[in-house]
């Protein structure tokens, strides 16, 4: 996996509560085998119009935004279905780092997979942050959001800090614990299907 | 110390502790489908590594699989590639397949609990937020990503961090139990706790109201449990549970001797803490239709829609989310419910199409016909439970109301398969995600219980359907 350790750009404002996966990455393209070409699918609905033609309203359209890596949006981001594809959508289109009030579980785990950072603030600083007009710089080692104006820290579990920074290979680490996961098979209750 | 069913089943699973961060947890039972597994079994093959447990694999085609004639070969080349790819991975990687002719083929979280395969006191995992469905069987099981399946398929392990317990009681007796069902129980729940209440948190449901429930009622509470944002739902497994996985076809041989442990051991203890806790009173409680964009945006069938004043109590960004909300829905604040035309009628997914769900239904349909302006569709969520309601003569009940009645799969649920709405068409839908586009671009899907699902698609709009006779 691709390693995070800083990012400096615009950040994109996304002013919605609630975006589930289903708007993040709609269910028709979620029938390619592999995990890269997602980025063209982001948003879809909100990007494209019927003609397929690009929406000026929505702001992924606006061309000063273009080389952002940084999303701001509303509360409880990446809710509902499981579907991972959400998160190689933002990551093929670019974003790395996902800012929110708050994150539905599966989509947060996710995230750590595959090398973007979801930052937790409070809604007063997510709110300020989206209205930022210059660059923002995002320090994962020394967890720190800059701006113009101020240095805002973040929390960060230390072990997920570390996978992003090393880029680490989960399974791999995992089965370093062969030993153990074969000691509790053997004393499992629960037997196997066939 | 005095603990959760939720913790009883964690410390159970641990197989590696550390003081800060995730442990890493043992998984009994791993479901597999074709969407998000093929990127998970492309990573095992450019690691060169084997599936650890196949014989605690299971692997079904639910969610792109057409409904209707399987004689004819798949017609959209994309999802015929997923489909086979998924044949090819369960052959490669030696794991049991019930592919789109077996008669075990359905909704996973359907056969998988028909199968005897979901147990008591186990962790159980797949590529799918409704995974939680399980919990119904005192199980703790939850959806995961992509990258977690390639995890469990090599490892049979997951690293994850503790998530919080949250007690739910559900309290009281439902005046009308074939007119206000599980289906509303869970509803209302969300309506109140809200789509981000459970973030976090494994949900035990508890009280009368919970252990009135039949196990495939059940089934529909702990399904929606991640509408709330809990990673998973929980209930603790009784004589109900127990009855219901005998004699299954992949029931243990060593069943009863396991019953007998689950019955001392599966159950939240008296003094246990739950960090989280919600009573929900179900005396009163009424129909449940939503009209919004998210599950939470739900109200009574005896109300109207609501203003986004009124719905987001002063919180700014809720009301911004009702404006969008109402305005993808074209639907106006102080619209009575009751006059909410439709077009389309959806009954399936693995909320709500099981055979009792199926028998509820049917009973409000027999003898007469949908909606001259009404297409409607009945979509078994297996083809076990396909046979067993045409056993008991539903298809024709359905069909002589002019519904289609189809063949298993996720169907219109999310429409991955040729079955979507319409842009602009308004579904009363017993699946569990009223989100924009979800069940097509541009549809609009009002989340119901069956029975209110089979009235509407009689009346050609919603009904209170407590006033149907139902007994």
């Amino acid at each position: 996996m691709q390693s995070f350790t800083k990012v400096k750009t615009l950040i994109t404002p996304l002013d919605k509560v609630n975006v589930d996966t289903d708007q993040i990455v709609p269910k028709q393209f979620l029938k390619l085998v592999q995990k890269s070409g997602f980025g063209k699918f982001l948003f879809y609905n909100w990007r494209y119009d019927d003609n397929e033609q690009l929406k000026s309203d929505f702001v992924l359209n606006d061309l000063k935004y273009k080389n952002s890596k940084i999303l701001v949006a509303g509360d409880n981001f990446g809710c509902g279905s499981s579907r991972e594809h959400a998160v190689w959508a933002l990551q093929d289109y670019g974003f790395s780092v996902v800012i929110s009030t708050s994150f539905a579980d599966i989509f947060y785990s996710n995230c750590f997979k595959n090398g973007i950072l979801p930052i937790i603030l409070d809604s007063k600083t997510v709110e300020k942050l989206q209205q930022e007009t210059t660059e923002v710089e995002v320090d994962l080692k020394n967890q720190i959001i800059k701006t113009s104006s101020q240095t805002i820290p973040f929390d960060i579990d230390s072990h997920k800090k570390k996978i992003l920074l090393e880029g680490l290979d989960d399974i791999a680490h995992t089965l370093l614990y062969e030993k153990q996961i074969s000691e509790f098979e053997k004393q499992s209750k629960i037997p196997s299907v066939l | 110390m005095e603990k959760t069913l939720f913790e009883k089943i964690w410390d159970a699973h641990i197989v590696v502790e550390k003081k800060n961060g995730p442990s890493l947890i043992y998984i009994d039972r791993h479901l597999v489908h074709e969407v998000t597994s093929p990127q998970a079994f492309d990573g095992l093959r450019m690691n060169n590594r084997k599936v650890r447990r196949p014989d605690l694999t299971i692997a079904t085609m639910d969610h792109n699989v057409p409904t209707n004639n399987r004689t004819l070969p798949i017609l959209d080349q994309t999802s015929a590639i997923q489909i086979q790819t998924l044949e090819k991975n369960c052959n490669d990687f030696g794991i049991q397949l019930f592919d789109i002719n077996s008669p075990n083929q359905g909704i996973v979280h359907v056969i998988g609990p028909q199968l005897g395969i979901t147990l008591p006191g186990s962790t159980i995992v797949c590529g799918d937020s409704h995974t939680s469905t399980h919990g119904a069987f005192g199980a703790l099981a939850f959806g995961i990503g992509t990258s977690e399946v390639e995890h469990v398929l090599a490892s049979q392990t997951l690293w994850l961090e503790k998530p919080i317990p949250f007690e739910i009681r559900v309290e009281g007796k439902r005046k009308n139990p074939h007119a206000v069902t599980a289906k509303d129980i869970i509803l209302s729940i969300i309506k109140n706790i809200g789509t981000s209440g459970g973030n976090g948190t494994v949900i035990e449901y508890r009280g009368d109201g919970i252990s009135d429930l039949s196990m495939e009622q059940r089934m529909t509470i702990c399904n929606m449990s991640i509408e709330a944002g809990a990673r998973a739902g929980l209930i603790a497994p009784d004589e109900k549970t127990f009855e219901y996985l005998r004699g299954r076809k992949y029931t243990p041989k060593n069943y009863e001797s396991l019953v007998d442990y689950w019955r001392d051991n599966l159950k939240t203890d008296s003094d246990a803490k739950f960090e989280k806790k919600y009573t929900l009173h179900i005396d009163d409680i009424v129909p449940q239709v939503s009209w919004g964009t998210n599950p939470g945006m739900t109200c009574d069938v005896t109300e109207s829609i609501p203003s986004p004043e009124e719905y987001s109590k002063g919180d700014q960004n809720q009301k911004r989310g009702a404006e969008k909300a109402l305005e993808y829905m074209a639907l106006k604040p102080g619209t009575p419910i009751t006059e909410i035309k439709i077009d389309r009628v959806f009954i399936g997914s693995c909320t709500n199409a099981r055979l009792e769900d199926l028998i509820e239904a049917s009973k409000v349909v027999k003898g007469k016909k949908i909606s001259s302006y009404v297409r409607a569709m009945v979509v078994p969520g297996s083809q076990m439970v396909k046979k067993q309601a045409e056993e008991l003569g539903l298809d024709k009940i359905f069909t002589d109301a002019d519904f289609e009645w189809r063949d298993a799969g996720c169907s219109m649920c999310l429409g991955m398969n040729p079955d979507i709405l319409s842009p602009g068409e308004r579904c009363a839908s017993t699946s569990n995600r009223n989100f924009e586009g979800r069940q097509g671009t541009g549809g609009r899907t009002h989340l119901v219980s069956p029975v209110m699902a089979a009235a509407a698609a009689i009346a050609g709009h919603f009904v209170d359907v407590r006033e149907m006779d139902l007994n």
